[in-house]
């Protein structure tokens, strides 16, 4: 079970993710950040995962398949707040984080 | 050499049981007394396997997917994953980091990557049309 919450931030959009991120669930964060990105067009998109007890390379895939989305609108994307465990998962995919 | 406890589990190839077969995991290895962080690190590979089993095994339609569990002396965990699916026609370059045969925007060819790092031994056996096996083996190292 995952979950996902928007929140603003100047010039950009806050996902705060929560929960278990794995194939089923990246599923339907996918579609709800994709379609909030729609119709907010923000300059950064941060995902903050602070909230994830759990993640595996579905998250990988699902954070960088935001990052493309954020390059083509000439934006970024920015990863924030990972718990230890998660932080493992992003450095080996080299993925940076704050 | 004998295990001094095993299970197994067969279940549909649903996403919905990725987080069934993480459950079965905790709930096996409490009797080891693994610390959080191994416990995570098993959850993760083993999601991994599974996931693969769901995603690339039976693409379109539904199989099964067998995980046993084992626990030996001294804190030494083995879980195999096994489908009965198309299998991996050259294991060597699916198990290659960023090699992937899904979809780019979903996937990221990391699975097998992120399985030998959380592990201590990944072996993979599979054959075209039959399936595909993956073991996991990691030791629980005695708490400090
Ligand atoms: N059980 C399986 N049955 C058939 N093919 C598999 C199986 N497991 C893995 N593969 C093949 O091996 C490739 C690499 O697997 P790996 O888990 O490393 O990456 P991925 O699943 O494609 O992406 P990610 O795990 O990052 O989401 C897959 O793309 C697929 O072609
Ligand atoms: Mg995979």
């Amino acid at each position: 079970m995952s979950n996902v919450r928007f929140g603003e931030s100047p010039g950009g959009l806050v996902a705060y993710l929560s929960g278990e991120i794995d194939h089923h669930s990246a599923q339907m964060l996918r579609q709800e950040i994709d379609a909030r990105l729609q119709a907010r067009m923000p300059d950064t998109l941060t995902l903050d995962l602070g909230g994830v007890s759990f993640m595996d390379s579905s998250g990988i895939g699902l954070i960088l398949g935001r990052a493309r989305r954020m390059n083509a609108l000439e934006g970024r994307l920015v990863v924030q707040h990972p718990p230890r465990q998660i932080q493992k998962m992003l450095d080996l995919a080299r993925v940076s984080y704050i | 050499m004998k295990p001094v406890n095993q299970a197994q589990v067969t279940f549909l190839s649903k996403s919905v049981n990725e987080s069934f077969a993480r459950g079965v995991v905790a709930v096996f290895l409490a009797q080891a007394d693994p610390t959080l962080p191994q416990l995570a690190d098993l959850k993760t590979a083993v999601s991994e396997a599974v996931t693969n089993c769901i995603v690339h095994a039976y693409p379109g339609t539904l199989g099964q997917v067998t995980m046993k569990l084992a626990l030996y002396e001294e804190g030494l965990v083995k879980v195999t994953i096994s489908d009965k699916g198309r299998g991996i026609p050259d294991v060597k370059q699916a198990m290659e980091p960023l090699f992937t045969t899904g979809n780019p925007e979903e996937r990221s060819g990391l699975g097998f990557s992120v399985m030998q790092s959380f592990m201590d031994n990944v072996r993979v056996t599979s054959r075209q049309g039959r399936g595909t096996r993956v073991t996991l083996t990691k030791r629980l190292s005695p708490r400090r």
